[in-house]
């Protein structure tokens, strides 16, 4: 594995790896020292184009957990806002010596962009581009079900069966493409909810059951009900007549909540709209992974960069 | 290139009785004993030789495994390797002896690589090493404690072990 582009791409064996890779990770944290040697001397560059907190320094500490030194760049107050093109900042990047580069862009297809157009030879970790994918929030979202469910037995299992319910604003959302992909390889039975406005077109040849209503769906029974942030800074047109009918509608309020089997987990990539798309007793209750799902995001990273990163590119088998 | 098998299943089993036996009597006072395998085959061995010395004197021995991968020198010379599971026993291992186990001892790197492990989990009192075959042509200085058997060869041979636990069958075979 060269690049992580997209989760489309992965093998359930690949996935699978990832995910018992991140496992070993996980337990480091446990440790009397929490720094591993396997990227010392390695630098890996954060290339943020676009706003993120929880990605970045999540990104940020896997990386400098596993001792590679790590180079941060963010796009404002940058060369690029003077209107250096994206082949020139890579350039710029590698006569650094990056090795990795973890980039974040709002166009669809930067990341990939950046790994074939032969500009450079690091790896490229995708960390969201545009509305297309975000491959690791993905990983870190199958790599928290996993461990929810099978506890310490989570090494080699994959999700079969599971049934897991995104709902929000499919539309925008590069979480859940990356989700439906890599959870359907996975195995687990995907549901998605969404306004007629907010489902993207082509969603019916998608390996997925489409709702319009969200209560349709939890009457599934779901393992997890997975809840998309309402993307404020996207909504360009109105795609639903106000926040507060959508959260009655499409919101995971208190009532469904408490209407939920008791073990169904309630996911949020972050960061949240406390009550709009989920309510504070959802988000706050025991079943609540979101805590989780930020710690697990810094051991998949790691696993992922391990993977690109630390030794010399694998033969094909 | 043929393999001529070098100790059998019951000579696999007289070696770790006497290494049990020898970890035992090199053992000072009554502090605690450790034995973590270096994954895949050493944790096996672990295991047996944590039994054997648990039947000589119960409730002595703590087992488990130690992956030193992400140690390893030559890390980034070779394609990855996903790395095994590490599994320490709760107490830690501040203070106790440290035993390592692993199957063939040859290079010795990844003994260092262990030892760069370990230093991660705590200071151990004293770390020994127990290994079933020791074949020589070591590139640091690293020597074991234990052997199970001195096994001479060329670097152009190849040495297998085989256990149960793994391969389906308990056997040590040298190639040419």
């Amino acid at each position: 594995m060269k690049h992580l582009l997209t989760t489309r791409e992965l093998d359930r064996a690949t996935a699978v790896r990832i995910l018992d890779v991140a496992e070993e990770m996980a337990a480091t944290a446990d440790r009397e020292v929490k720094k591993l040697p396997a990227l010392r001397g390695k630098t890996v560059v954060n290339l943020f184009f676009e706003d993120s907190t929880r990605t970045r320094l999540s990104f940020e500490s896997a990386a400098k957990r596993l001792s590679a030194d790590v180079i941060t760049f963010s796009a404002k107050g940058s060369s690029v806002s003077k209107g250096e093109s994206l082949k020139d900042t890579a350039q710029t990047l590698v006569a650094m010596g990056a090795d990795a580069i973890v980039v974040r862009h709002p166009a669809s297809g930067a990341a990939h962009r950046l790994a074939h157009a032969g500009w450079i030879d690091a790896s490229i970790v995708n960390a969201g581009d545009g509305t297309h994918e975000h491959p690791t929030q993905a990983l870190l979202d199958a790599f928290t079900l996993r461990r929810r469910i099978h506890g310490a037995d989570a090494r080699g299992q994959a999700l079969d069966g599971i049934r897991v319910v995104i709902v929000g604003d499919i539309l925008h959302s590069r979480v859940a493409r990356s989700n439906v992909w890599l959870l359907a390889t996975l195995g687990a039975e995907v549901h998605l909810v969404a306004p007629r406005t907010l489902q993207p077109a082509g969603i019916d040849e998608w390996p997925v059951t489409v709702h319009a209503l969200l209560d349709d769906a939890l009457a599934t029974e779901p393992h997890a009900v997975m809840m998309l942030r309402i993307q404020r800074e996207r909504m360009v047109d109105a795609y639903f007549p106000s926040e507060r009918e959508y959260g009655r509608i499409w919101g995971l309020t208190a009532e469904r909540f408490a209407a939920l089997p008791a073990d169904t987990m309630v996911m949020h990539p972050g960061p949240m709209n406390r009550g709009l798309e989920i309510a504070s007793v959802a988000a706050d209750s025991t079943r609540s992974t979101v805590l989780e799902q930020v710690t697990n995001g810094v051991s998949i990273r790691m696993a992922v960069l391990y993977l690109l990163v630390a030794g010399v590119e694998e033969e094909r088998a | 290139m043929s393999a001529r098998p070098v100790l059998h299943s019951d000579d696999i089993a007289r070696a770790l009785r006497r290494i049990a036996h020898e970890i035992l009597e090199a053992r000072r006072g009554d502090g605690r004993l450790v034995f973590l395998g270096i994954p895949t085959r050493g944790t096996a061995l672990a295991e047996r030789i944590g039994r054997i010395v648990d039947e000589i004197e119960p409730g002595v021995a703590e087992v488990g495994s130690l992956d030193v991968t992400m140690h390893r020198d030559d890390l980034g010379r070779s394609a990855t390797r996903a790395p095994a599971p590490t599994r320490i026993p709760t107490a830690g291992i501040d203070g106790a002896t440290v035993v390592l186990v692993d199957d063939v001892l040859y290079s010795g790197r990844t003994v260092r690589a262990a030892l760069d492990a370990l230093a991660d989990h705590g200071r151990p009192r004293a770390v020994r090493l127990a290994v079933l075959v020791d074949r020589g042509h070591r590139e640091l200085p690293i020597r074991a404690d234990f052997v199970g058997k001195n096994l001479p060869s060329s670097t152009s041979e190849r040495v297998f072990v085989r256990l149960t636990e793994v391969d389906g069958v308990d056997e040590v075979a040298i190639a040419s």
